[in-house]
């Protein structure tokens, strides 16, 4: 469970252009399975996101997980906690250029030196699974959106976490490739993951495996609703 | 400590990686460095090698010679003074010495004269012989039991028979020589008997050498004393002066190279910063995204000294410094063709380590450290 607590985020704070993505909200998600966070670009859906899953710190209020507050936590911590519990899927994938489909899954569990025969077949198993079996060893410049956007599910789950956070996951895809990405995402939900997403593509959040949807409009929380269909 | 093994592994397996994926940057990176590492440490081994090569010939030179000056020029001198000297308590033998320069129009070089003292029964040599340098048998290409001509400074011919040839090593002050009987060194120059270019002493004790002057200033007034450490000296500042000539003729070179491979080494593309921020936020803590840099730093800068110090290795003392020997042995007709003694002095591969591998080191983990330590959001906006 992820509770936030009156947060604020401000970013370029004390300068002249400084401005507050997210203002003061409070929300818990967790155990929802699968929550989307819908508004129009620059409403802070993306900021609230990387404050969930760690990836940035709150200007103020408060950030807990499992009822511990990790806001103040330092960076080790902080990484530690990334590393175990998120998994993350970014809107451009990011993944790592040069490098193979599989090196790229394995990447989030490099430094916790595990078994290279295991860890290959891990990030094999993943990969498989989402259909990419036998493109483990292209270098992911060679592989399609819709692929490379599984080889970035499948690094968000190597190190198998309680979330998976994913950012605009269809902003780059067609309806075709969208169905799919709600396919892995009912199984994910299927699996017991908490899935939390933002998206402005009523595909994802009118799509019967969501079980809340929550509004943000300039920084502001002004929607939560509850339910398949919630939009 | 085996998931430490592999963890380091799969850290530095990223590395190689990464290093793959910016070929060019990091292949000119590797060539700079190579070349500011080879520049620096041929000079460095080359000075260090001809030190050490001066030091042992002049462990074979007498302790004190004695000069005679007449009008505060070097004259020959008596040999009447030999009897003084020897008398002087620490002194363990005074002998005279023959020796100077001839001048050969057919070659356009300058031969050393030399008559072997008493003492050096190896290079023994009668009436009709000699012994010559390396350089010599080179430019008049003559061997053993052959005919060597010189002109006398009076104009007339004298036949030697080439005895013996001195061997390579010995080429740093023996390329241009040519030993001779004193019979012969005399008739050569028309000199009388009893008349010395200066006189040897070899002397007990080292330390007493000053004492030991200031009695023979008595006993051979208006004379010169040359003793071994002030040719030592003389050498020393020779040799630092070429260094210093040569590092300050690089040194803009060397700059420049320099600065460039700092700029190419400390920029952090906006590929490499979102890269950070991409394994930050899967996860790598600042240490592991450290480790691998410093792995890629390793890898270029340890590389790259050590392939320039071999190369610079190779190039001083199996290619004679081909590129640097103009400045640094100086320039003669008789060049001296010798094969300097491998020898690393490991103080100055440590300094030379010092001076080139931390300062690019830092150079490539402190932005990387600063980029590592913000929040990953922040990095990959």
């Amino acid at each position: 469970m992820i509770e936030l607590q009156d947060v604020t985020k401000v970013y370029n704070e004390g300068r002249q252009n400084a401005f507050a993505a997210i203002r003061g909200v409070g929300i818990t998600v967790g155990n929802d399975l699968t929550a989307v966070f819908k508004g129009p670009s620059g409403s802070g859906k993306t900021t609230l996101l990387t404050l969930i899953g760690c990836l940035a710190r709150p200007t103020s209020g408060r950030v807990t997980l499992n009822g511990e507050t990790i806001s103040g936590l330092p960076e080790k911590f902080l990484t530690e906690i990334r590393r175990k519990t998120f998994g993350f899927v970014f809107q451009r994938f990011n993944l790592i250029r040069g490098l193979s489909a599989r090196e790229n899954v394995m990447l989030p569990a490099y430094p916790l030196g595990l078994d290279h025969a295991a860890l290959t077949r891990r990030a094999d198993e993943l990969l498989d699974h989402l259909g990419l079996g036998s493109k483990g060893g292209l270098s992911v410049e060679h592989l399609s959106g819709g692929e490379a956007q599984r080889v970035a599910i499948a690094r968000a789950l190597v190190n198998d976490p309680e979330y998976v956070i994913a950012d605009e996951p269809t902003a780059n895809l067609d309806t075709k490739l969208t169905a799919q990405f709600l396919d892995i995402v009912r199984t994910l939900r299927a699996e017991g993951k908490t899935v939390i997403m933002t998206s402005h593509d009523p595909r994802i959040w009118q799509a019967d495996i969501v079980d809340r949807v929550i509004t943000l409009e300039d920084g502001l929380l002004t929607a939560d609703e509850r339910g398949a269909h919630a939009a | 400590m085996i998931r430490q093994v592999a963890r380091q592994r799969y850290l530095i397996d990223f590395t190689l990686a990464s290093m793959m994926r910016r070929k060019v940057k990091n292949v000119v990176l590797f060539g700079v460095y190579f070349l500011i590492v080879f520049v620096l440490a041929s000079v460095m081994l080359f000075g260090s090698a001809i030190r050490r090569e001066a030091a042992l010939l002049l462990a074979n030179a007498p302790e004190v010679t004695v000069q005679k000056l007449v009008m505060g020029r070097h004259d020959m001198i008596s040999g009447e003074h030999l009897e003084a000297l020897s008398a002087i308590r620490g002194v363990r033998r005074a002998e005279g010495r023959l020796w100077g320069y001839l001048f050969d129009r057919g070659n356009g070089a300058n031969y050393t004269m030399m008559v072997p003292p008493a003492s050096d029964t190896t290079h023994a040599v009668g009436p009709g012989e000699a012994i010559v340098g390396s350089g010599i048998d080179r430019v008049k290409t003559i061997g053993r039991n052959e005919y060597l001509f010189l002109i006398a400074p009076s104009g007339r011919f004298f036949k030697f028979t080439v005895k013996e040839r001195l061997p390579e090593g010995s080429g740093l002050v023996a390329a241009d020589l040519v030993l001779i009987s004193e019979a012969d060194y005399r008739a050569l120059f028309d000199l009388p008997d009893g008349v010395y270019t200066d006189l040897a002493l070899s002397i007990r004790n080292e330390k007493e050498v000053a004492t030991i002057l200031g009695k023979a200033a008595k006993a051979v007034p208006n004379s010169r004393f040359v003793t071994r450490s002030s040719i030592a000296r003389t050498y020393e500042s020779i040799f630092t002066w070429r260094e210093g000539v040569l590092l300050a003729l690089l040194g803009a070179a060397i700059l420049s190279f320099a600065i460039l491979a700092f700029d190419k080494a400390s920029g952090l593309s906006a590929e490499e910063r979102r890269e950070i921020g991409i394994l930050k936020a899967v996860g790598w803590e600042t240490s592991d995204v450290l480790t691998s840099k410093f792995w890629e730093g390793a890898l270029i800068s340890l590389g790259a000294f050590l392939i320039g110090l071999i190369a610079a290795y190779a190039h001083v003392f199996f290619f004679q410094a081909g590129l640097l020997e103009p400045v640094l042995k100086g320039w003669a007709v008789l060049y001296p063709d010798f094969r300097l003694t491998p020898h690393i002095d490991p103080l100055q591969v440590t300094t030379l380590a010092f001076f080139t591998i931390v300062p690019y080191t830092a150079a490539t983990i402190i932005p990387i450290w600063r980029a590592a330590i913000t929040d990953p959001d922040t990095v990959m906006r």
